[in-house]
C-alpha cells in the first residue's frame, strides 16, 4: 500500500468544485446533478462502468464538455474564465500512434501555454522537458517515434506532456488501462509520488482492487455520484451494486479492501449472491475466502 | 534543353508550378496529418462555383473565389462538428453543392467556357505577373503563418480535443488554417487546375513520409518535394505537350511509386536484419 495522501486542508477553499453539474455531449446528458470537491492534495479515483460519466466529469473540468446546468469552479472561478493549469491526460485510445512526432515534441506541448505569444518552444521549455523526461525514465528515449514505445513508456510520455505544464492537479482518463500490472502499479507510485509533491490528482478507472490498495479517495458513479470517501467506506456491496448493478462480494486482506470483480460466477456458485453477510466475505488475517481468488 | 525558358509566359510559368508545388506541399502536410486528405479536392471544387459567380458579378477573381473558399471551408467545418455528419460526408455536400452551383451558371452563359476549361485542367500559358505576386503573397502568408503558430497547429493538428485544455485557441486556428487553405487553393487553379490540386495537396506529405517519422522534417521535406513536382512538371509538360496540372500530378505520382519502393525494401531490409538478429 502507497504511504497515505497529504490530509487536505478541510479549512481552506476546494481547488475544483463542481456544483450541480448536468453535462454530455450535442445534447445528450451523461451526468446528473453532480457535486463534487477536489481539494489541493487530493488523490482521488473515480470509479464506474462504461458510460457512468467519468470520462464526462474530467472534461467538463478541462471545458471540454457541453455544460447543461451547473458549474465547474477552479479555486472559485468558472473554469472557462480562469483558465486554471490542468494537466489532462486522455485514454490512449484517442492518440493517433502513426502521426510523426517524437517523445520530446510530444511532451513540449505541455509547454505551449507557458509563453502564449511566442510561436515556439523555448530554451527554459526545452529543459524543463528534459527534466520531466530524465524524471519518468525517458530520457533515453527522446526522439524517438511515439509509436516505438511500449504501452507504459507511452502512458508516462502523456503524463510528461502534462508534467511539464506544471499543473495543479492532473486529470488522467484511465491511465492504467491496458499496460501489465507492474506498469499499473509504477504509474500509481509514480502519482501518488506527484501527489506528495502538491499535485491534486483525480483518475478514472475500471481498477476496483488497485484503487482500494493504493488510492486514499474513492468515488463511485453511475450518472451520478453514489459514494464518496476512502475505500474502505466506499467499497461495499451496496455501493458496488448501485455502481455496477451487479452483486460484488467485498472482503478484507491484510487491510486492504479486496473486491470480487466476478459477479455471476459468484452469483452462480451461491444462492443469496454468493455472498455472505450482507455481501461481505470474511477474509482473516492472510486469509482470503478461496473463492474471491480462485478466478482471474 | 534550355529552349522553354526563352519564353516569358513560360518562366512565369515555371515560377509559379515551382511556388504552387511548395506551397501545396507545405499546407499538405496538416491535411494529411488532419485525415482531411479530400478537402483539397472537395474546395477546389467549391472554390470554382465561387469563381464562376465573381466573374457573373465582375468580382475580382482571388477576392471572390477566396471568400468563396474561406466560407465554404468553415462551414465544412461547422457542419462536421454535428456528430451526425462526418467531415467527408460534410466536405462531399458542401462542396459539390457549390461546385454544381458554379457548373449550372456556365451552362446557362456559355460565353466563358473556355477560361474555366483552364480553371479546371490549368494552363501555365494563362499565368499572368499578378497571378505571380497573388502566389507569392500567398506563399509568404502561410509561411508566416505556419512559423508563427508552429506550436499551436502542431498540438491542434496532434491532439485537437486535448489541446484546447493547454489554452490552445483551437476554433481560431481552425478557422485560420480554413483561410490560408483557402487561399493556397484559389492561386493553385491558374497552374494546376481544380481537378489536380488533391493530389498537389496530399501527395509530397505522403512521399515525405516514407522517408522521414520527424513532423519538422516533413514540414521541410514535403514543400521542396512539391516544389520540385511542380518544376519538373512544367518543364516536362512543355515537350510532351500535356496540360501543366496533369504533367505537375503524374510528376508527383512518380515521386510516390519511388517513394513506396523504397520504404517497402528497407522495411524489407530492418524485416531481415532483425531475424538475422534474433536467429
Amino acid at each position: 500500500m502507497l504511504h497515505k495522501s497529504p490530509h487536505p486542508d478541510l479549512h481552506e477553499p476546494p481547488l475544483v468544485q463542481i456544483r450541480g453539474l448536468a453535462a454530455g455531449y450535442h445534447g445528450n446528458r451523461v451526468i446528473e446533478n453532480v457535486s463534487l470537491n477536489i481539494m489541493r492534495n487530493d488523490f482521488a479515483a473515480l470509479l464506474g462502468p462504461s458510460g457512468s460519466g467519468k470520462t464526462t466529469v474530467l472534461r467538463a473540468i478541462v471545458g471540454a464538455a457541453d455544460v447543461y446546468a451547473g458549474d465547474v469552479l477552479f479555486r472559485g472561478e468558472p473554469v472557462r474564465k480562469s483558465r486554471p493549469r490542468i494537466g489532462y491526460v486522455p485514454q490512449l485510445e484517442a492518440i493517433d500512434w502513426n502521426f510523426p512526432v517524437t517523445v520530446e515534441q510530444v511532451v513540449l506541448m505541455g509547454a505551449t501555454r507557458n509563453a502564449p505569444l511566442f510561436p515556439w518552444f523555448q530554451r527554459k521549455d526545452r529543459l524543463r522537458a528534459g527534466q520531466v523526461l530524465e524524471r519518468l525514465g525517458l530520457e533515453r528515449l527522446a526522439n524517438r517515434q511515439i509509436r516505438e514505445l511500449s504501452g507504459g513508456q507511452q502512458q508516462r510520455v502523456f503524463l510528461g506532456r502534462a508534467l511539464v505544464s506544471e499543473p495543479e492537479i492532473l486529470l488522467l482518463d484511465e491511465p492504467t488501462a491496458g499496460v501489465d500490472i507492474k506498469t499499473r502499479d509504477d504509474v500509481l507510485h509514480l502519482l501518488d509520488e506527484l501527489n506528495h509533491q502538491g499535485i491534486a490528482i483525480l483518475m478514472s478507472t475500471h481498477e476496483i482492487n488497485a484503487v482500494a490498495a493504493h488510492l486514499p479517495r474513492v468515488i463511485c458513479m453511475n450518472g451520478r455520484i453514489l459514494a464518496d470517501g476512502t475505500p474502505r467506506d466506499v467499497l461495499t456491496p451496496d455501493v458496488l451494486k448501485a455502481t455496477y448493478g451487479a452483486e460484488m462480494p467485498v472482503t478484507e486482506y491484510r487491510g486492504m479492501t479486496l473486491v470480487a470483480e466476478t459477479p455471476h460466477r459468484f452469483g452462480a456458485a451461491a444462492p443469496n449472491g454468493g455472498s455472505s453477510d450482507n455481501g461481505h466475505l470474511h477474509g482473516d488475517n492472510g486469509h482470503v475466502h478461496e473463492e474471491v481468488v480462485a478466478d482471474d | 534543353m534550355t529552349e522553354p525558358f526563352e519564353f516569358e509566359f513560360f518562366v512565369r510559368g515555371f515560377i509559379a508550378a515551382t511556388m504552387v508545388g511548395g506551397l501545396a506541399g507545405m499546407m499538405g502536410v496538416y491535411i494529411v496529418l488532419r485525415r482531411m486528405s479530400y478537402i483539397g479536392h472537395g474546395l477546389s471544387h467549391a472554390i470554382f462555383g465561387g469563381a464562376v459567380v465573381s466573374f457573373i458579378m465582375s468580382i475580382n477573381f482571388y477576392v471572390g473565389a477566396s471568400i468563396w473558399g474561406f466560407l465554404s471551408a468553415v462551414l465544412i467545418q461547422w457542419t462536421s462538428r454535428r456528430r451526425s455528419i462526418s467531415s467527408d460526408a460534410a466536405i462531399g455536400i458542401i462542396t459539390t453543392a457549390s461546385f454544381a452551383l458554379g457548373i449550372a451558371l456556365i451552362s446557362r452563359t456559355q460565353t466563358f467556357t473556355r477560361s474555366f476549361e483552364a480553371a479546371l485542367f490549368g494552363n501555365i500559358l494563362g499565368v499572368t505577373g499578378a497571378d505571380l505576386v497573388a502566389i507569392a503573397l500567398v506563399t509568404g502568408a502561410v509561411l508566416i503563418a505556419v512559423i508563427v503558430g508552429y506550436k499551436y497547429l502542431l498540438f491542434a493538428t496532434f491532439d485537437t480535443e486535448v489541446a484546447a485544455s493547454y489554452w490552445v485557441p483551437v476554433r481560431w486556428v481552425d478557422t485560420a488554417f480554413a483561410l490560408v487553405l483557402a487561399g493556397t487553393v484559389v492561386v493553385s487553379m491558374q497552374v494546376l487546375g481544380v481537378t489536380m490540386i488533391a493530389a498537389a495537396l496530399v501527395v509530397p506529405p505522403i512521399v515525405a513520409r516514407q522517408f522521414t517519422g520527424s513532423f519538422t522534417k516533413m514540414m521541410i521535406f514535403s514543400p521542396l518535394i512539391g516544389a520540385s513536382a511542380g518544376a519538373i512538371g512544367i518543364y516536362v509538360s512543355w515537350f510532351i505537350d500535356v496540360s501543366s496540372g496533369a504533367s505537375v500530378v503524374l510528376v508527383a505520382s512518380a515521386f510516390f511509386v519511388i517513394s513506396i519502393v523504397y520504404a517497402s525494401a528497407r522495411d524489407r531490409l530492418l524485416a531481415a536484419r532483425g531475424r538475422a538478429g534474433s536467429g
